[in-house]
């Protein structure tokens, strides 16, 4: 008995006791059902309102986000296509001087040549003077016959013929040279022919070039047209290009970072020759190979200093903005100084070649065993390779600049779209979650009644046996609310 | 690990000048006195020490420091210290340290004398003196030797000696005639040695017997 709990009623059954409480507690819970439902309905909205107010301000933040986003990125885009533009226009512009210039040239040769033709077609044109008239004649006197074998007559004849014969000849020798040098202008006529076959086919290219140049431009002008508007095209164009974007500069600067990664090996060693090797920064950074990193984030910096003076990246407006002079110097200095790196870094490479070599040759002596014999040239070639390595790796790093940009573009975009990703599921989580809290609410009310469903049956028919009028308002009952 | 390195670096890099000046340089160098007894029918074990000295040698790093002493009859003096030194910052110029304490050692081997009595705790109470005053983070006595103490009658060692934060490893204890006659000798002396180190408030107390299990010891 000393061991049965405070409320157990019937000692040795708490099940039995449970229940008696239970049937005891029951019209307390009756006469407290209205003010329960109340708390249930109420703890339910605490949880659903704040939840649901989140959820409406994360969604409100996301499509505030979503216009921010898209504002920046047809500004983005605008500012792009204006600058594809204009290169194409630069383009065209140089295109048509340089075309355009040749232009009288190319139009003095075409009508040179022409006229060379026209006249060599004129001279081609000239034919040979016809037979003379009296070849009628000859064949009037052929036709004489010799009348009683007169030989006066017969001789006349063949005088005639064979004067005539010497004509005919003479006639036709001149007919052939006559052909042949109209053979020979047509010959002469062949180059210029081709000639100004050649000249227009140029002049097409250029013509095409040109037209190509021009459609481009067309396209180019349509894309900015489509920005302007604002229209979901656009917007889908962009962000795609944006993502593209992103994920290959990601690409490039994770290549670039595995670059950083072999120069600093090939530089951390032969720094613990000029800062110490047993010196620390932190607990387990060297100084040696901050060091290194320092000279390896310079070098960068350089060639970024270097691409932007070179108009090709465009991260600094302010190195945009500098006087041309002072561009070219500072373009200038940039490369001199990454000149300079690049020799370090190959006097370094160079020297951690010779301490790894001293290290091993003291190892070999400590451990009593006979040093390797030397290869000679083909033992120079690590040692050249990582010089080599050394001075080419700071100029392959400056080339980060261009990556480095798109990526900075484009991770305003692609972070943005992430951003509003983010927000929306968060708001469709706490919605759920609201919902969630306002049905446990009303799950948990079903559940009272439930429970105290013997006097709530009580009521019911307490209710029916009444006659019917005005029903008495029962306690803790609402208006239109089930028992 | 070089990556792990490079990153670490890198992200370490902005709080750089902050931790610049809360970074302790000695915590990170190691101090070896490495203790050889040079007595008794102990003295032929000398050539093995050399091994040591050449492992240690190939081990530790620029700004290290390394002593190698004898164990004699009086052992508590500077005089018994063969060769020492704390290695330049530069690896070429801790490289060059490094041949010379070779080569000085080499000519202790060559040259090593028995001596009659074999004075342990003083070699001790010499190196701790020597590790304490190179600051360095890590303090290691290795004692080549059978590690049976014999001391002269005028030798007074049987006070508490101060070993705070020192790791104490007892390399190549050989063991003796009388340990092979009765085991618990050599197991009750190697004990008793292992109280009296960790009175002295030693970091740790070790046996190696097998030279090749000092490289993890070392590293750890």
């Amino acid at each position: 008995m000393a061991d049965s709990p405070f409320w157990v009623i019937w000692p040795g059954n708490p099940a039995l006791s449970a229940l008696l409480w239970f049937v005891i507690a029951m019209p307390f819970l009756y006469a407290a059902r209205a003010p329960v439902h109340g708390l249930l309905r109420s703890l339910g909205a605490l949880a659903n309102g704040p939840l649901r107010l989140a959820a409406r301000t994360l969604a409100a933040t996301a499509r505030d986000l979503r216009e921010r986003n898209r504002a920046v990125l047809f500004a983005q885009g605008r500012e792009e296509t204006a600058e594809r533009i204009g290169r194409e226009f630069e383009r065209v512009a140089a295109l048509v001087k340089r075309d355009l210039e040749g232009y009288p040239a190319l139009q003095r040769k075409l009508l040179d040549e022409i006229t060379r033709v026209e006249e060599d077609y004129k001279k081609c044109g000239e034919v040979p003077p016809p037979p003379p008239d009296w070849v009628e004649a000859v064949s009037a006197v052929a036709k004489i016959k010799p009348v009683n074998g007169n030989e006066l007559v017969l001789r006349v004849l063949e005088e005639i013929n064979d004067s005539i014969k010497s004509i005919h000849e003479k006639t036709l020798a001149e007919y052939r040279r006559a052909y042949e040098s109209r053979h020979k202008i047509l010959d002469g006529f062949m180059p210029f022919w081709r000639s100004l076959d050649k000249t227009l086919a140029q002049a097409d290219a250029r013509m095409t070039n040109l037209s190509d140049r021009a459609a481009s431009i067309d396209a180019q002008m349509e894309r900015y047209e489509m920005i302007v508007k604002k229209t979901d095209r656009a917007e889908h164009a962009l962000t795609t290009s944006a993502l593209t974007q992103f994920f290959v500069a990601t690409l490039v600067l994770a290549v670039a970072a595995g670059g950083a990664l072999v120069n600093f090996k090939l530089i951390a060693l032969p720094m613990s020759e000029m800062v110490g090797a047993g010196d620390y920064l932190t607990a387990t950074l060297r100084t040696s190979e901050v060091a290194a990193l320092v000279i390896i984030f310079v070098e960068a910096a350089m060639g970024l200093f270097l691409m932007e003076t070179l108009r090709i990246t465009h991260l600094f407006p302010k190195i945009h903005g500098l006087p041309e002079r002072m561009r070219k110097r500072m373009m200038w200095t940039a490369f001199v100084l990454l000149l300079c790196l690049a020799g370090i870094e190959a006097a370094l490479a160079l020297m951690r070649d010779m301490l790894i070599a001293d290290k091993q040759a003291l190892l070999q002596s400590l451990a009593a065993t006979q040093a390797a014999a030397a290869d000679g040239w083909i033992g120079r070639i690590p040692t050249v390779g990582q010089m080599l390595l050394g001075f080419i790796l700071p100029f392959a790093l400056a080339f980060v600049a261009i990556p480095l940009e798109s990526f900075v573009n484009s991770a305003r975009t692609v972070g943005g779209a992430a951003l509003v990703v983010l927000a929306r599921a968060l708001a469709a989580a706490l919605r759920v979650a609201g919902n969630f809290f306002k049905h446990l609410s009303r799950v948990l009310v079903t559940l009272y009644d439930i429970l105290i469903v013997l006097p709530l049956i009580a009521e019911r028919w307490v209710k029916q046996a009444r006659p019917a009028g005005k029903p008495p308002r029962v306690a803790g009952l609402h208006a239109g609310e089930r028992p | 690990m070089k990556r792990r390195r490079f990153v670490l670096a890198l992200s370490a890099l902005p709080a750089l000048a902050l931790a610049a000046g809360c970074a302790d340089q000695r915590a990170h160098t190691h101090a070896v006195y490495l203790l050889v007894d040079t007595s008794g029918t102990y003295a032929e074990e000398v050539g093995k020490a050399q091994l040591i000295v050449n492992y240690l040698l190939g081990t530790l790093q620029p700004g290290d420091s390394l002593a190698v002493a004898r164990v004699r009859s009086r052992s508590f003096s500077e005089k018994d210290i063969i060769a020492k030194a704390t290695f330049d910052q530069r690896p070429s110029q801790a490289n060059a340290q490094k041949r010379v304490l070779r080569d000085q050692v080499e000519a202790f081997t060559g040259s090593a004398r028995s001596s009659v009595y074999t004075d342990i705790t003083g070699g001790l109470i010499q190196g701790a003196m020597f590790l304490n005053e190179t600051g360095a983070g890590k303090k290691t006595i290795l004692i080549f030797s059978d590690m049976q103490e014999e001391l002269d009658k005028a030798a007074v060692r049987n006070f508490p000696i101060d070993l705070k934060d020192i790791r104490v490893v007892a390399v190549n204890v050989v063991k003796l005639k009388t340990d092979n006659v009765d085991p618990r000798r050599y197991l009750g002396r190697l004990e008793d040695w292992e109280k009296r180190v960790v009175a002295a408030g030693a970091r740790e107390w070790r046996v190696i017997n097998d030279i090749e299990h000092l490289d993890a010891l070392l590293k750890s």
